[in-house]
């Protein structure tokens, strides 16, 4: 209606009415209600200014939690979007943390593989890139297998990569060694390091932050396209899928490629903010970890992905330094008197949580947010 | 038929190791035709439809679609040569809002790389708004306004059945194969997809297969039938014709009631079933 008032050429939302648009581009949008718009506004200041609010050993937890969720997101595409089981994610974060390492090695250490391109703006896309390259070669297998055949060879591909991790020495330093991470450097600023104003934990974990926010854009991007429904419709129901002209293996293979390169990314970013790569890092426990983020958060959502991965990385704050303390039987070391070791303890609350969402809330964090907004939007009335 | 048909089976055998699904089955369908494909359960209806739209390969013989062969030729090429098709049992994209479904069905209109789609960019916000309008035709075209931003799954099945014609339309596509638009439907929404497929013939020029239990139907609307018996077709012709040859009544009704059909029809259509040496007076 407002579109037929005199002297507005462009319409505006009435007010009260959120979901009354008067153009498909108003539909269209990203953001399509004040809400929303308000909502991720708050969202994004409130995350930058926790750099303020918290210790840096909270905001070295929340980086690796910000770097986790860009792998997460990634694993989210593949498998939550377009329904392709894959265990095999840790191959492809290792992939990307060893690409990023080498490319901005030291070339003088005769050692280890070393480019010296120490900036952040080269060695993180080439990571994504030679990760995604990775996927693009795995993902014909991927045309051909379906559900728990593709989990058991995409499984194998971890076991593959820890073995080339393990014994090439030269790209990884060996087992017990590793080797430096890429360069915290961004255009030349050297973030790691403090500043006058801001600590390096800090700068890290706004850099960090401003990437995930970026990454999380281009994903729901790709959801909310032809693509992403193009994905959706190869997991709900591929024959209909190519029936309806949708390339089943271009789709998968496009699945594959960029899921492998969020995950690069995610692996690169990772040893920013853990400066050490230790090759026997990237085994099945890494993926399963990535699937309860997945699971915990939320399928087929990129909120539910980083929310996961922000809950698991705090978890392990928990598990590692808290329980430990309140708890003498469980201890990050096997001692005599040590029932259950950090570890032993994650690996049953991963499994745990799993079982506990897929049975109580199978939509994940995300969903619980879906309740919690759809309690507010009708309250005081329940419905 | 005097222009070129659209679509040429000539002489398909289909065979799933050992049971022939179709036996030396053809037929033209040309432009505006509303061809029909009626038989007993089993006769080998939808396996005609999965030959044409690149599911099954034939043994034997050819499918030319506007002049190419579509033997061997994968399902979503054939899909974008001009294929659309709707399925017995519904199969949408569940989780999908009906926009998304409408979309999905203009897949191959919407070219844009996974790049532009990341970035968001001119071309692909470009080509989501103009395809999301062409959808709002359809929407209005088959009247499911009210629908557009429910998920699939929560509608009922009859509007499930029209969504999916809708996504065969979003295709433009210029052959329709439409397998049992309405089976299970009540009266009202048979009628409703009547006049659906009747506005489709008259106002899109589609031609359409339509592969139908619903005799009533079938001979209201069909411009000609084939019936399919065990795979074997047994007859082709306009409605009125095929109604009174003996062998589709012979399959309809059993062996040997073709003659006394008018007297008998009624009990042996229950009687079917049966052996006929049950049914024999």
């Amino acid at each position: 209606m407002t579109a037929l008032l005199p002297g507005s050429s462009r319409p505006r939302p009435l007010r009260g009415r959120p979901d009354l648009h008067t153009s498909y581009a108003a539909e269209m949008a990203l953001l399509n209600t004040p809400g929303k718009r308000r909502g991720v506004a708050a969202l994004a200041v409130a995350g930058a200014l926790l750099a303020l609010a918290l210790t840096d050993d909270w905001l070295v937890i929340l980086a690796r939690g910000c770097a986790l969720a860009i792998g997460a997101i990634g694993l989210n595409l593949v498998t939550g979007y377009a329904g392709q089981v894959s265990l095999g994610h840790a191959f492809f974060v290792g992939v990307g943390a060893y690409t990023a390492s080498a490319l901005s090695g030291d070339p003088a250490d005769g050692a280890l593989i070393g480019l010296g391109v120490r900036d952040m703006a080269l060695w993180l896309p080439a990571a994504g890139a030679v990760a995604g390259l990775a996927g693009l070669l795995v993902a014909p297998i991927a045309t051909r297998l379906r559900g728990l055949y593709l989990a058991i060879v995409t499984l194998g591909l971890v076991f593959l990569g820890e073995h080339v991790f393990r014994e090439w020495t030269a790209l990884t330093g060996g087992v017990g060694v590793g080797r430096p991470g890429p360069a915290p450097q961004l255009l030349g600023w050297r973030f790691a390091e403090g500043s006058a104003l801001l600590t390096g934990a800090q700068q890290t974990y706004l850099v960090l932050f401003a990437l995930l926010c970026l990454f999380a854009l281009g994903g729901r991007n790709l959801a909310r396209s032809d693509v992403g429904r193009a994905f959706a419709a190869v997991r709900d129901r591929d024959i209909a899928a190519s029936i309806i002209g949708v390339d089943l293996r271009r789709t998968k293979l496009a699945a594959f490629t960029v899921s492998s390169f969020y995950a690069g990314v995610c692996g690169a970013l990772l040893y920013v903010v853990t400066p050490y790569v230790e090759p026997g890092s990237f085994n099945l426990n890494l993926s399963v970890q990535f699937i309860a983020m997945v699971l915990i958060g939320g399928v087929a959502t990129i909120s539910g992905s980083i929310m996961g991965a922000l809950f698991l990385a705090t978890l392990l704050r928990v598990t590692q330094e808290i329980i430990p303390r309140l708890l003498p039987f469980i201890d990050t070391a096997p001692r005599r008197d040590t029932l259950l070791t950090t570890t032993q303890l994650e690996t049953i609350l991963y499994g745990l949580l799993i079982v506990v969402f897929l049975i109580a809330e199978p939509r994940g964090l995300y969903g619980i947010w879906v309740r919690i907004r759809n309690y507010w939007k009708g309250w005081p009335f329940s419905y | 038929m005097t222009a070129d048909p659209v679509l040429v089976v000539e002489d398909v055998r289909l065979d799933f190791s050992g049971v022939r699904a179709l036996d030396g089955v053809s037929f033209a369908v040309g432009p505006r035709d509303l061809f029909a494909v009626i038989g007993p359960n089993g006769a080998g209806k939808t396996s005609i439809f999965n030959v044409v739209s690149g599911v099954y390969r034939p043994q034997q013989g050819s499918v030319r679609f506007l002049g190419d062969d579509l033997v061997g030729v994968r399902p979503d090429v054939i899909a974008r040569r001009g294929v659309g098709r709707t399925f017995q049992n519904i199969e949408l994209f569940a989780n999908l809002t009906v926009i998304d479904n409408l979309l999905l069905g203009r897949h191959q209109h919407l070219r844009y790389g996974v790049g532009a789609a990341v970035a968001w960019s001119g071309r692909a916000r470009r080509a989501e708004l103009a395809n999301r309008a062409a959808v709002e035709d359809i929407v209005d075209f088959l009247e499911i306004e009210q629908y557009r931003r429910s998920p699939v799954g929560l509608l009922p099945y009859g509007v499930q059945k029209r969504v999916e014609l809708g996504r065969a339309l979003a295709m433009e596509p210029k052959l329709l194969l439409l397998d049992e638009p309405v089976a299970g439907m009540n009266l009202e929404e048979t009628e409703d997809m009547a006049r659906f497929l009747l506005d489709i013939r008259d106002e899109l020029d589609i031609p359409m297969i339509l592969v139908e239990h619903d005799m009533g139907l079938v001979m209201d609307l069909a411009d000609r039938v084939l019936v399919l018996d065990f795979g074997r077709p047994i007859a082709v012709g306009p409605p009125t014709e095929v109604q009174r040859h003996p062998d589709v009544l012979r399959a309809y009704l059993g062996e040997e009631h073709g003659a006394q059909r008018d007297v008998r029809a009624s009990a042996l259509a229950t009687a079917a079933d049966r052996p006929p040496s049950e049914v024999r007076p």
